[in-house]
């Protein structure tokens, strides 16, 4: 008898949850890769996700979920349990965002950073971080004493190859001497050994440090060594305010409240979002004045023309490091070819890891 | 790149700092085996020494109350620990993987106002003869005092195990629960005092991220040392000095590999990142070759229950 009750009771719970999903209680899901509290990359997707809930829907997010099987799991659990839209905000979840879609045919899925769109439920959306590190590149050629730049990557993946090199080309314009020296660190997150990088990269002769990782701990290690930085995602500025120049900031809220309506009221469709400071999910943070107003201004302007696009972050000639052409003169790269990158262009040391 | 001596004494000091809290983490772990509990939950006792001195330095703004402070978080949620295992004489792996994720957990429920704060400065000593001796001022000063306390640590612990009659006992719990009980010691006791001082350990090495390596706190910065605090401790098959020598060793190559890579070495950057982790165990286990050694030293009790018929 108390085994029936039990079956009566969980049916109905179950009953319950589906009807309370039939209410069109709309739910957007959101999957992070760090801790919302990392400062940088994921914090920022997290202020996102904070628009999204002040536009009056609801939100649910699960953080610190690693890319690969685990990740899997949990997009499969926020599909099963009403989501109607997820956003999963990490290159690595393309596979399982796609895998999960194919299963979830109503369930709207937004990938960040990725390139595959297998099913009609499945979009892309991407900023073009690149164009920042455009400036930053102006900047560090004009601010560097030693000449080299030091940037700490964290997976050889085109969306980090594309800003070592958009960086190091606008370095070379402003000074044809420039090197730039790169550490990979294998973790978008471990601020221990960020700082280890950082600190490497300084005492071998970089006084401009970059980083493609998520944590402070390299802009404080900078301002230790009395070198400078940038701020990488959010604005850094108050962990380093002698040392950082200038943050790239990544601001998603106009787009995941945009696309969060968009699903609600039925006119969500698939696309491959790829915006930048047009548009104003790439943002600069403020310059620092140690830069000079003369190269502030420069800098103001360079950012204006980028996002106009009367200068391309990728404007030909282009060599790779074999001195192959990649982009004829006159010509700028297209998209297909940004997204698919995995060349350094000349001027660069090393050799990308396979 | 400029392999002058001045520089490799720079580098010796920033891979003595990289090792600290695998040190102070893993010293402590040791005593803690060495009583024959295993306590898998380094990683979680470090994160909330992290969060504890963080919070109390911003909320007291003394460093000093910060450090004792971490310590003590250390201590109480060790105690956790060892209720359930020694009182309750729960499963040490399954106590102490909990520990681990519960003070993941409770550290980033704690931290949310602590996130974004810039940390203070933490006092160097002798930071004038850092500067003023090459080679061997960035070597032996302008450390914190956290860093000298970590290089003494094994020393003092070896001693400790070795020398002196309550490291006689430690040792004894943690080979032969049984006979040391029935000799009158109080096995539960001994091995409730080295939990605690396990936590202390592994408190202060989370405080020494947080405070002195990288000064602020974020979730999860520990990002894993506890765990390779753990392997330390079983590949130095439980001698202080060989845990000294196989963290200076992972600190070393890790910042190596970083150098290495700056320099532009064309080896494969994935072969040097696992270069640590390869080095450390190749080493350890060539230095602890010594069957008979290795039997002395491990804990036969290791992880086992305990508990007094009454």
């Amino acid at each position: 008898m108390y085994k029936n009750f039990f079956r009566y009771l969980i049916s109905a719970i179950f009953l319950l949850g589906f009807s309370v999903n039939s209410n069109a209680d709309f739910k957007v899901g959101f999957v992070y890769v760090g801790p919302t509290g990392d400062h940088g990359w994921t914090f920022q997707h997290h202020e996102g996700r904070n628009a999204v809930e002040a536009a009056g829907i609801k939100t649910t997010f699960v953080e610190s979920v690693p890319e690969g099987a685990d990740a899997e799991r949990v997009i499969r659990q926020l599909a099963q349990s009403g989501h109607d839209l997820i956003f999963t905000t990490s290159f690595g979840y393309m596979d399982p965002t796609n895998k999960v879609a194919k299963d979830f045919p109503n369930v709207k899925f937004e990938h960040a950073t990725g390139y595959k769109r297998e099913h009609s439920n499945v979009s892309t959306y991407s900023a073009r971080f690149y164009e920042g590190r455009t400036l930053l590149g102006h900047i560090a050629g004009k601010m560097t004493k030693t000449n080299t730049i030091g940037y700490i990557a964290s997976f050889p993946i085109p969306e980090v190859i594309r800003g070592i090199n958009a960086m190091t080309l606008a370095a070379q314009k402003v000074n044809p001497n420039i090197k730039t020296k790169i550490v990979w660190v294998f973790t978008w997150y471990d601020p221990g050994k960020e700082a280890e990088a950082a600190q490497a990269l300084i005492d071998q002769g970089a006084d401009v440090i970059m980083q493609h990782t998520d944590s402070t701990a390299p802009v404080q290690t900078a301002e230790k060594a009395g070198v400078w930085s940038f701020g990488q995602a959010s604005d850094m500025q108050r962990f380093a305010p002698k040392s950082i120049l200038t943050s790239i900031i990544d601001d998603w809220a106009p787009y995941y409240v945009e696309r969060a309506i968009a699903a609600r009221d039925g006119t969500w469709n698939q696309q491959d979002t790829w915006h930048g400071l047009k548009e104003g999910m790439v943002a600069m943070g403020p310059y620092n004045s140690a830069m000079g107003a003369d190269l502030v201004k420069e800098v103001e302007q360079l950012q204006k023309d980028l996002a106009s696009g009367k200068v391309h972050s990728f404007t030909g000639p282009i060599y790779d490091q074999k001195g192959n052409i990649l982009v004829a003169e006159g010509k700028v790269a297209d998209d297909g070819m940004l997204a698919g990158m995995s060349v350094y262009v000349k001027g660069v040391e090393g050799d990308i890891p396979k | 790149m400029s392999l002058d001596i001045s520089f490799i004494g720079i580098l010796i000091g920033s891979i003595m700092a990289s090792s600290v809290p695998l040190i102070l983490a893993a010293s402590g772990e040791l005593v803690t085996e060495r009583s024959g509990v295993l306590n898998l939950g380094v990683e979680g006792m470090m994160i909330i020494g992290a969060i504890s001195g963080f919070a109390l330095m911003v909320i007291t703004d003394n460093l000093f109350i910060a450090i004792v402070g971490s310590m003590l978080s250390g201590v109480i949620i060790s105690l956790i620990f060892g209720f359930l295992s020694q009182s309750l004489l729960t499963n040490h792996v399954a106590t102490g993987l909990a520990l681990t994720i519960f003070g993941i957990g409770l550290s980033a429920m704690l931290g949310k106002n602590f996130v974004g704060i810039p940390g203070k400065e933490f006092p160097i000593l002798f930071s004038s003869l850092k500067e003023s001796i090459p080679f061997f001022g960035p070597i032996l000063f302008g450390h914190s005092i956290v860093l000298y306390f970590a290089f003494a640590l094994p020393f003092l612990t070896n001693y400790f195990l070795k020398k002196t009659k309550l490291g006689l006992v430690v040792r004894a719990v943690g080979d032969s629960p049984v006979s040391a009980s029935n000799q009158g010691i109080n096995v539960i006791l001994v091995r409730y005092c080295c939990i605690l001082y396990g936590g202390a350990m592994c408190g202060l090495a989370g405080a020494y991220l947080s405070l002195i390596y990288t000064p602020q706190w974020i979730e999860n910065m520990t990002a894993g040392r506890g765990w390779i605090a753990l392997a330390l401790v079983v590949f130095a098959t439980w001698s202080p000095i060989k845990v000294l020598i196989g963290a200076l060793i992972f600190g070393g190559i890790t910042i190596l590999q970083l150098h290495m890579q700056a320099i532009g070495f064309r080896i494969p950057v994935q072969f040097l990142s696992a270069l640590p982790y390869l080095m450390t165990i190749i080493v350890l286990v060539v230095i602890s070759r010594d069957s008979r050694k290795i039997k002395l030293n491990t804990p036969t009790s290791l992880g086992r229950i305990f508990y007094k018929e009454k």
